[in-house]
C-alpha cells in the first residue's frame, strides 16, 4: 500500500515537473537562448491548435535554421543535426526534399484516400475515417536517398548551414502515428496475384511511388501524426506514407490514390531520377534501391564546429538501419586504427535514429573521428573504400565527389591542433 | 484509501481490453465504396504495358508546337538545351545509346519504358500548372520527345496501342531486368 502510494505521489510529482518544464520552455525558450525574442504567437493558446501548426509551417519560420536549396523543380530544407539532443527531429526541424514549386494547400475535410486496382472492395477514405481506424505509433527515421551523397561534400554554402546539416541532415527521426497500411489493405481485400502498390501524393506534381505488397502489409503506416501533432504541411498533410526503412521517396506525403497492381510501375521518380548508373555491373542503372543499410554520423563534433579545449569532449551522434535496430556503434578517434563501443541511449527502435555517446580526453593534438554502425543483423557500415570498391569506383574516380546515391559509408571527420574540425570524406 | 482508486482501476482496465481486444477479423465499418466511374475520374497511373493509357493521340508535328509554347522556356529549343535537364540526346534517326553517366540520364533515351514518359508528363508537366496538358497534347508531346531522340519516325502516332510498343534503346540498361522483392538474398539488401 505504501509503496504504491509512494509511487503515485512521485509519478504525479515527475508529471507535474514535466509540465513545468512543457510551460517554461517551449519555442521560447529555445529562442530565447539563441537571443531571439519567441515569436509572438508561441504564448498564445491559438498556437497549439491544429490550424495554427499548420500555418506555422506554411510560415518557414524555421527557414533560416535549417538551411535552404531552391530551384524551379525543388525545395529542400535540412536538419540540422548537430544542434539537438535525444533521437526526435522536432517537427519544424524535419528536412524536406520536394519535388514541386510549392506546397499544396489541402482541405483535410475533403481530401480522400482511395484503395483502387486489384481488390474485392475499392475504397475511399475520408480522414476521420482513418482516425476511427486502429492506430499505432512508431518512431522511423525517413532519409532522402540522396542524403551524404560524395557530390554534396564540395557544394556546401552559406546557407545550407555547417557541413554535417547540409551533407548528412536529409534524414530526420519521428514518432509517427497512423493505421497500419496492412488494415487498409484487408479491408478492400487484396487478389490473388498481387504483387506490388503504386501510389500517389496530391501535390501539384503528384509524385507517385512503387512499393512491393510484402513489405506494405509487413510494416507500413498512413500517418497523420507526427510528435504528437498533425503531420506539418512540409511532410505531407494531412497524410503521408511512412515505409519504414527504406529510402525517402517511398514515403510519399499527400497520400491520396493506392493502386494494387502485378509488376513493378517505373515511376519516372524510380525508374529515372532515382536509378544511378554503376561499373560493377557493366554501366548499367541500379534501379529500386529499398533499404537503407547501417549508417551513422558523428553529429558534435563535426565539420565547422569547434573543440574549446583539450579535456574532457563527449563525442555524440546518431547511427540507424533500415534493416532493424542498431546493436552496436563502434568509435575511433585515430582515423579507424583502434576502435571503442559507444553508449546507446535506449531504448533503441527499430529502423529509427539512435543516440550513441562517448567519453574522449582530447590531448590537443591532430586526430580523426569516425563513427561505424552495426545492425541487429550483423550488417556493418562499409567505409568509403570499401563502398567505392563494391561500386567499381577505383582510381581518380575514386578521389572526387561523384553523383552516388543510397550512401551509407562512414564519415570522418579531422581534428586540427586548433580545436577545428574538418570534412575529411576525400583526404582521409 | 488512497489506493482504493488504484485497486478498482486495475479491474476496470482488464475488462476494457477484454471489450477492446479485436475479433479474428474485425469489420470497422468505415470508408465508402468507390465506383468504377469514381475510379476512371483518378486513375492516371500508368503501367510500363501502357495499363491505364487513356483514349487520345498525337504526332510529333503537333508536339512539336507544343513543345515550343510549353516546355521550351526550361528545357532549351527542340529539348537540346535548357535552364533544366535536357531531354533530348541524339538526333531524328540517330538514337543516344549511352553511357548515361549523370546529366545523360535526364534524356528520354535513358527511358526504359515510353510509357514512363506519358504518366510522367501528365502528372508533373509544365511545373507551374501541372495537370493542365490535355491526353492528346501529353501523346503528341511524348511523340516530339521520342522523335527529336531518334527513336520513332516524325509522322508516327502516338496513342494507347502504339506507345507501349516503342522499343526503348536503354530498355536493358536496368538491373535487376525486372524487379523482384525480396531482392538476392545471397547478398545484403542494402547493397
Amino acid at each position: 500500500m505504501d509503496s504504491n502510494g509512494s509511487g503515485r505521489r512521485r509519478f504525479l510529482k515527475s508529471a507535474a515537473a514535466l509540465a513545468g518544464v512543457a510551460a517554461g520552455a517551449g519555442a521560447g525558450a529555445e529562442w530565447a537562448a539563441r537571443g531571439q525574442s519567441a515569436p509572438p504567437e508561441a504564448a498564445k493558446p491559438e498556437a497549439a491548435k491544429p490550424e495554427a501548426l499548420v500555418k506555422d509551417a506554411q510560415d518557414h519560420r524555421e527557414l533560416l535554421r535549417r538551411g535552404a536549396r531552391m530551384s524551379v523543380d525543388h525545395i529542400t530544407y535540412y536538419t540540422p543535426i548537430q544542434d539537438y539532443g535525444g533521437i526526435i527531429t522536432p517537427a519544424s526541424l524535419h528536412f524536406v526534399q520536394y519535388h514541386a514549386s510549392h506546397f499544396p494547400d489541402i482541405d483535410a475535410e475533403e481530401h480522400r484516400l482511395t484503395i483502387h486496382g486489384m481488390v474485392d472492395r475499392p475504397l475511399s477514405f475520408s480522414m476521420d475515417d482513418l482516425k476511427r481506424l486502429p492506430s499505432v505509433s512508431r518512431v522511423h527515421f525517413v532519409e532522402c536517398h540522396a542524403n551524404s551523397s560524395p557530390m554534396i561534400h564540395s557544394q556546401g554554402n552559406q546557407n545550407m548551414g555547417p557541413p554535417v546539416q547540409f551533407i548528412h541532415g536529409m534524414a530526420s527521426n519521428s514518432e509517427w502515428t497512423g493505421v497500419p497500411l496492412s488494415v487498409l489493405l484487408n479491408m478492400a481485400g487484396v487478389q490473388k496475384g498481387a504483387s506490388w502498390l503504386v501510389y500517389e501524393g496530391a501535390d501539384p506534381g503528384k509524385f507517385s511511388h512503387t512499393v512491393p505488397l510484402a513489405k506494405a502489409m509487413d510494416d507500413c503506416l498512413v500517418a497523420y501524426g507526427q510528435n504528437g501533432e498533425p503531420v506539418r504541411v512540409e511532410q505531407g498533410y494531412p497524410i503521408r506514407m511512412i515505409v519504414p526503412g527504406w529510402e525517402g521517396p517511398f514515403n510519399v506525403k499527400y497520400l491520396s490514390h493506392i493502386k494494387v497492381v502485378d509488376e513493378p510501375y517505373h515511376t519516372w521518380n524510380e525508374s529515372m531520377n532515382h536509378s544511378v548508373v554503376r561499373a560493377d555491373i557493366g554501366n548499367k542503372s541500379r534501379w529500386y534501391h529499398f533499404e537503407w543499410g547501417p549508417k551513422s554520423v558523428i553529429t558534435r563534433p563535426s565539420a565547422g564546429l569547434t573543440i574549446p579545449g583539450r579535456g574532457y569532449v563527449q563525442i555524440t551522434g546518431l547511427a540507424w538501419s533500415g534493416g532493424g535496430k542498431v546493436s552496436k556503434v563502434d568509435v575511433s578517434t585515430d582515423g579507424g586504427a583502434s576502435w571503442k563501443e559507444a553508449t546507446l541511449q535506449t531504448p533503441v527502435h527499430t529502423k529509427a535514429h539512435t543516440r550513441f555517446t562517448f567519453d574522449w580526453a582530447w590531448d590537443g593534438q591532430e586526430a580523426t573521428l569516425l563513427s561505424r554502425c552495426t545492425d541487429e543483423r550483423g550488417e556493418v557500415q562499409p567505409s568509403r573504400a570499401e563502398l567505392y570498391d563494391h561500386w567499381g569506383i577505383s582510381g581518380e574516380e575514386a578521389q572526387k565527389p561523384n553523383r552516388a546515391i543510397h550512401f551509407n559509408a562512414m564519415q570522418p571527420w579531422s581534428v586540427a591542433r586548433d580545436g577545428s574540425v574538418h570534412d575529411a570524406m576525400f583526404t582521409s | 484509501m488512497r489506493c482504493s482508486l488504484l485497486s478498482l482501476l486495475v479491474p476496470a482496465v482488464i475488462l476494457a481490453a477484454a471489450v477492446a481486444a479485436p475479433a479474428q477479423s474485425p469489420t470497422y465499418n468505415v470508408g465508402k465504396p468507390l465506383s468504377q466511374e469514381e475510379i476512371k475520374s483518378f486513375d492516371f497511373m500508368i503501367g510500363p504495358q501502357g495499363q491505364g493509357l487513356p483514349a487520345g493521340s498525337g504526332t510529333a508535328k503537333e508536339g512539336a508546337v507544343i513543345f515550343a509554347n510549353r516546355c521550351e522556356v526550361c528545357h532549351g529549343h527542340n529539348g537540346e538545351k535548357g535552364v533544366l535537364r535536357r531531354l533530348v540526346l541524339g538526333s531524328p534517326g540517330k538514337p543516344f545509346r549511352g553511357p548515361f553517366k549523370a546529366e545523360e540520364k535526364d534524356s528520354v533515351a535513358y527511358y526504359p519504358y515510353a510509357t514512363i514518359a506519358w504518366d510522367y508528363i501528365n502528372r508533373a508537366m509544365p511545373v507551374p500548372k501541372p495537370g493542365s496538358l490535355t491526353h492528346d497534347e501529353v501523346y503528341s508531346l511524348v511523340a516530339f520527345l521520342l522523335y527529336r531522340n531518334g527513336i520513332v519516325q516524325e509522322t508516327d502516332v502516338m496513342d494507347a496501342k502504339s506507345l507501349p510498343k516503342v522499343e526503348m534503346p536503354n530498355r536493358n540498361g536496368f538491373v535487376p531486368a525486372v524487379p523482384v522483392y525480396p531482392p538476392d538474398p545471397t547478398k545484403p539488401n542494402w547493397f
